[in-house]
């Protein structure tokens, strides 16, 4: 492939990154998409929506989040200089917020006045739900029903922020369903609603636009590193479920030839076993949800499940963008075991007093795998995205420690 | 542009000489299992099927309702395939050279299979048209030109909230018939409101001449009867998909006398479009 004068140019008018993206969608939610689209080319272009919007990054998210040098952790791997970016401090514990706040800010300016949203892990719907409560909208969350039990805080937590929580019960009753039932609900209610998508997936616009509410933090990133350390970092890892927290983090950097770019998918019991969620590695190009990616599929083209120790990751596609830089090579693309994720869980809260999401967890198995073998002065920055007190009872179980959940 | 012939547009002509509009049946492939789904297939245009169209099962029907996404895993389940699909089309054309088939169905198996193989296998299986229904315009270089090459009908689809201003981007490239989803919904749900389905009816005649096919919430001979008053076609899946599933044991293995309970309600249904203000 011939060399690209930028990486950052994406997408298209018409949403596609190489082949990837897009809009496949029915034709009674394409004047939706078109509108979202026309009202997002404006704000984007609107020094008043950015105010607003860095304005609640401050002062409701509590941005910046601090760029952390583990020290600990550093010196225990004994190579590479690992920082992690705290998206983990958070307003609502995770990267999500960003968005959430960047499209309900969207949706208000389009005058919708019902919002709904689809969840896995349930970060997502928190976070929609949470925006919803701070602008007095009402909003749905869609969840597979497999999710609603094993995510029990996190459905009472939306609950409590007035939100309501639909079961999806339809195909598998997973993330991928809880999507479908979003889109089914969107297309049924067509005049007053809003999609707040979770992750940087979908039809086009939604796969940029995610992308650049999330680029705060590899923004934040770039002047902090500055500051730190007086130049750029030599490699960025962040985990995948959808990537929209990795798409944040690289995208600001993906013209720094130098940065090297590692994404870490959840590999749930290996590759080779077929029960896992790492698309790129294990997937092929299909077209699901909006838009063509990289997709655990059949040979018959029907979407298979995923599986990963991290609801967050159990996704069975990838954002566009991602699949295009995999296929440039600007970025490289890793996975890491249920296994894995869990012994760097633990690393990780004992060695820095941090308790990471699982999500972040396998990110931070993969540094541990490289960081070894680099020198001292590599400087490593992984997106710390989420915290972990919504897993502790997960991980009880596979360490097989008895905690009541009631 | 120029328009592929198929049997879509003779049967359309003869309908038109007849001086009534057709009755367009879905049922998916290879619900509750292959060899049943043959036969109500095989059984469809006697009992008063004017096009027949073919759902393709996929795994994340997202514009359709609980019966059609349900109709859908059980046969995927049954070990239903596109190539089997195909076949299926194959067995029907041994007996019936006249009746219209339609693929309906999500782009991604179609895709997988490969494009250029995919139309060279349905052309010759004897299909003459294709709904998919997540490829709108902005998408038809995937597939709706390739398909329109190829000497097939590529149907759009057409919706409420479809503009006046984009209609005829939609119809641009559209082929054989257009397809009007009645509501803003899913397959099987609400039913519209006859006079405002002959506003929109009116709307998309104004910018074609292609005949207008009605579908989404018609369920009774009584709807078909109205939709053939103002449309060509009236189009009818989930109340047929739910006789499959009322007919079911716990096994999904379907009851003696299944299909003949499907065929017996397209020939209810049928009357509908005989019935109609002519």
């Amino acid at each position: 492939m011939n060399k690209l004068n930028t990486y950052r140019a994406g997408v298209d008018d018409d949403g596609h990154f190489g082949i990837y993206g897009g809009r496949y969608v029915a034709e009674t939610l394409m004047p939706l998409i078109l509108a979202v689209d026309k009202a997002w080319n404006e704000a984007k272009d609107d020094d008043d929506f950015w105010a607003e919007f860095n304005h609640y990054m401050k002062h409701y998210v509590g941005r910046p989040s601090p760029l952390y040098l583990a020290t600990r952790l550093t010196e225990h791997l004994g190579g590479a200089k690992i920082y992690f970016k705290r998206d983990e401090l958070n307003h609502t514990g995770a990267h999500k917020i960003n968005n959430t706040i960047g499209q309900i800010l969207l949706a208000r300016r389009m005058g919708k006045r019902r919002i709904i949203a689809e969840t896995g892990a349930g970060q997502h719907g928190v976070a929609a739900a949470t925006v919803c409560a701070l602008f007095g909208l009402p909003c749905i969350v869609y969840m597979g029903e497999t999710d609603v039990e094993r995510q029990a805080p996190n459905v009472f937590r939306m609950k409590l922020l007035g939100a309501e929580v639909r079961p999806v019960t339809s195909g598998t009753g997973t993330l991928k369903d809880a999507m479908n039932e979003a889109l089914r609900d969107w297309v049924s209610n067509v005049e007053d609603t809003f999609y707040i998508i979770g992750t940087a997936a979908g039809p086009h616009p939604y796969p940029s636009m995610v992308r650049d509410f999330q680029c705060i933090i590899g923004n934040e990133v770039r002047n902090q590193i500055q500051e730190a350390e007086g130049r750029l970092p030599d490699s960025l890892v962040a985990c995948l479920g959808g990537g929209s927290n990795a798409i944040g983090l690289f995208h600001p950097f993906l013209d720094d030839e130098d940065v090297r770019i590692i994404g870490v998918e959840a590999a749930g019991h290996g590759v080779e076993t077929g029960q896992h969620c790492a698309s790129l590695t294990g997937g092929r190009p299909g077209v699901l949800h909006g838009n063509r990616t990289y997709l655990l599929q059949t040979e018959d083209g029907q979407i298979l499940d995923g599986h990963s120790i991290s609801a967050g990751l159990d996704y069975p596609g990838i954002g566009p963008e991602h699949s295009w830089l995999r296929d440039t090579g600007r970025a490289e693309y890793v996975s890491v075991t249920d296994e894995e994720a869990l012994e760097a869980f633990q690393l990780c809260t004992r060695m820095e007093g941090i308790i990471p999401a699982l999500e972040p967890s396998h990110a931070l198995a993969h540094v541990a795998k490289i960081a070894p073998d680099l020198s001292n002065d590599h400087i490593m920055v992984m997106n710390m995205c989420g915290r972990g007190d919504k897993d502790i009872f997960t991980v009880a179980r596979h360490l097989g420690v008895g905690v009541n959940e009631e | 542009m120029s328009q592929p012939e198929t049997r879509i547009g003779r049967r359309f002509q003869a309908l038109r000489e007849e001086g009534r509009s057709g009755l367009v049946t879905f049922l998916t492939a290879g619900d509750p299992d292959p060899d049943t789904a043959l036969e109500i297939f095989k059984g469809l245009p006697a009992a008063g099927a004017d096009l027949i169209e073919v759902g393709v099962p996929f795994s994340d029907p997202m514009a359709d309702g609980p019966a059609i996404q349900a109709s859908s895993l059980r046969a995927l389940k049954a070990g239903m395939t596109l190539s089997k699909t195909l076949d299926a089309v194959r067995a029907f054309r041994e007996e019936d050279d006249d009746t219209p088939i339609i693929f309906m169905g999500y782009y991604n198996p179609f895709y997988i299979y490969g494009v250029d193989k995919f139309l060279e296998d349905a052309k010759g299986a004897g299909v003459d048209g294709f709904i998919v229904v997540d490829l709108p315009p902005e998408e038809e270089g995937e597939f709706c030109l390739p398909t329109t090459a190829a000497g097939m009908n590529f149907i759009y689809l057409t919706a409420p909230t479809t503009t006046d201003e984009r209609l005829p981007r939609v119809l641009q490239n559209a082929s054989g018939f257009v397809y009007f989803v009645s509501i803003t919904g899913i397959t099987g749900t609400r039913s519209a409101n006859t006079d405002a389905v002959a506003g929109h009816v009116a709307r998309i005649r104004n910018v074609t001449d292609l005949p207008v096919a009605v579908g989404f919430g018609i369920k009774t001979p009584e709807q078909v009867a109205e939709i053939a008053g103002i449309a060509d076609a009236a189009v009818v899946g989930s109340a047929l998909v739910n006789i499959i599933a009322e007919n079911l044991d716990a096994n999904d293995k379907p009851a003696a006398g299944t299909a003949d309970k499907v065929l017996s309600l397209v020939s209810e249904l049928a009357k509908g479009v005989r019935s109609a203000g002519t």
